[in-house]
């Protein structure tokens, strides 16, 4: 119990600190964003007055907890550029990016273990030497290029899909899976390369132990060791591994949203970046934060129930 | 049976030295072919990478324009060696602030620990299970694009991950017995972690550098594909590729040429990498 307690307050820490220094981040910009909206040559009524209106002229810490109380209600203010609710527009590109991670993270998983195993069964075999440089080369390919490939083969060349022609789920909801498929393998194909090596490390590492030696004299097959056994203790690595890769999937979907022209969260930080939209700025920040905040905090709670020996630390 | 297990573990041995020695000079080959078009896209391209042609537009690779000519009639060979040298050169300096100032901050932390050291590591932490990409976002909307601040952004963003590997091995090092020989000697702290200890933590260095290389080679371009990088005229791999992808139904080498550079320099260096790390 005290170690969920203490995993809790260290979690409700960082998120807090985190919109400590989001918040102090777009403080210290250069220049009165009222001034800079309204141009240079605005009456100085006006700039006051939109001051006024945006809170600009409370005191800092004021603000701070007005940002904080709103934020904790998922209320970031109205954008600049558009002056829609934040939360609107976030809410109105969240389904695509959870869409792609979901469906990028299930491919990882289910093709992963196999393709790992497999590597494994026969170290320096023809099945391992091929994925092994298979997965190398794939690494090294960034998301976005990979993106590109796919749009220039699956797309143009082979017509499977139409480049840049996104489907709405509510619209056509088959539609929408099809289309958001290609983005999912030019995220999914370089993380399943690492997850592929990484799992093939802690197979190869389990398979020296003596439990496995064990459980070979016992008149185990070869598959029962590696799947009853081995893959069990494996996989514990594996699962802080698969939160660095959620964290990963999330930042690549900012640039591959980019690639196949999906309505996301990625575009949406992106666009508002380039516009100087900072409410939207921090909105998407913190939310793509917390995120990855909240996924790291659940993997610690599986790894610690997975492997009891991290409570004990 | 025991002559054999060794002929067997010889065996094993000698593929294995086989396949590393094939895969670091696969690695080098390939790191020397990118370097020596950087090299020389520096002092000499065959044409000037902005000479447009209004006759030359997107037209498909040829012997005269190996790479072909973009949506504005610029040799795309040229401009894969320009843009090619600015990511060097960026993904270089990048590098050399993070290791600069990582080391530092490594060397200190590592060797005396205490409390500074614990609340940095606690911050480096939380720092590194953010995606740099997101970072390097918050940074940019903060100071602005462009070359200078790219770096100035990737180069703050790359602190962390060599303090980390050059503070733990600090901490290995100075428990050993040359450091406590040198200490009975009489010579100071800063003479022990920068004359004594430096020197032994190479070969990590060195794995890290070129780690660090691909991750800026690979931030630089996402961030310039985004547009918030490198900005025009000033060409970049991750740019061209963004500018590429307007014409990949009419003109896919726009688009080929600058990715497969990326792809040759990180498979390149990581093969290296992987080298040096065993």
């Amino acid at each position: 119990m005290r170690y969920y307690m203490k995993k809790i307050i260290s979690l409700i820490m960082v998120l807090f600190l985190i919109m400590l220094l989001t918040f102090i981040a777009f403080q210290v910009i250069p220049g009165d964003s009222a001034a800079s909206r309204l141009g240079v040559d605005a009456e100085p009524e006006a700039v006051e007055a939109l001051r006024e209106s945006l809170g600009l002229n409370k005191s800092l810490p004021e603000r701070f907890f007005s940002f904080l109380g709103g934020a904790v209600r998922g209320d970031f203010g109205n954008s600049y550029q558009y002056s829609r609710p934040v939360r609107e527009m976030l809410a109105a590109r969240l389904p695509v990016t959870v869409g792609l991670a979901v469906i990028s993270i299930l491919m990882i998983v289910v093709l992963s273990v196999p393709l790992g195993l497999l590597c494994s069964r026969k170290e320096g075999g023809v099945a391992d030497r091929v994925i092994t440089m298979v997965t190398q080369t794939l690494m090294a390919v960034p998301a976005f290029f990979l993106g590109i490939v796919i749009t220039l083969i699956f797309g143009l060349a082979l017509k499977w899909f139409v480049p840049g022609a996104y489907v709405a789920p509510e619209e056509d909801f088959g539609g929408f899976l099809r289309y958001m498929i290609f983005p999912a393998v030019a995220i999914a194909v370089p993380k399943i390369a690492m997850t592929v090596k990484f799992l093939k490390t802690s197979v190869l590492r389990e398979l020296k132990l003596d439990y496995v030696r064990t459980a070979r004299s016992k008149g185990n097959s070869e598959r029962a060791i590696l799947w009853k056994h081995v893959l069990k203790n494996a996989l514990i690595p594996v699962i802080t591994f698969m939160g660095m890769v959620i964290a990963d999937v999330l930042a690549g979907s900012i640039v591959v949203e980019k690639v196949f022209n999906l309505p996301g969260v990625g575009r949406l930080l992106i666009t508002a970046i380039s516009n100087r939209d900072y409410p939207v700025v921090e909105a998407g920040v913190v939310y793509i934060a917390s995120v990855v905040l909240i996924v790291n905090f659940i993997v610690d709670l599986l790894y610690q129930k997975v492997d009891p020996r991290v409570r004990i630390k | 049976m025991e002559g054999k297990m060794q002929n067997l573990d010889m065996k094993h041995r000698r593929r294995q030295s086989n396949t590393k020695n094939v895969s670091l000079t696969i690695g080098i080959v390939l790191v020397s072919v990118v370097l020596f078009f950087v090299v020389v896209g520096l002092f000499w391209t065959p044409y000037e990478p902005t000479a447009m042609s209004a006759a030359l537009k997107n037209k498909p690779p040829s012997l005269l324009h190996p790479f072909g000519t973009d949506n504005m009639g610029r040799d795309v060979l040229s401009r894969v060696m320009d843009g090619a040298g600015t990511t060097f050169i960026i993904s270089i300096v990048t590098v050399a602030i993070g290791l600069a100032a990582g080391t530092l901050i490594g060397a200190f932390t590592g060797y005396y620990g205490g409390i500074v050291d614990e609340i940095l590591m606690r911050l480096n932490d939380t720092l590194t299970s953010f995606p740099s990409i997101l970072l390097a976002l918050v940074f940019v909307s903060i100071i602005g694009t462009g070359k200078y601040n790219i770096i100035l952004v990737l180069g703050i963003i790359f602190i962390p991950s060599f303090a980390r590997v050059v503070r733990s091995e600090y901490i290995v090092q100075k428990e050993l017995d040359y450091v406590r020989n040198a200490k009975l000697l009489g010579a100071g702290d800063l003479r022990i972690m920068f004359v004594h200890i430096l020197p032994n933590t190479k070969p990590i260095l060195l794995s890290a550098i070129t780690i660090g290389l691909n991750n800026a080679i690979l931030a630089e371009a996402g961030m310039s594909y985004l547009s918030l990088g490198v900005q025009p005229p000033d060409a970049s791999l991750g740019r061209m590729l963004s500018e590429a992808q307007t014409y990949l139904l009419n003109a896919p080498w726009l688009a080929l040429a600058p990715g497969l550079m990326i792809v040759f320099t990180v498979l390149g260096f990581s093969m290296i990498s992987e080298n040096i790390q065993k």
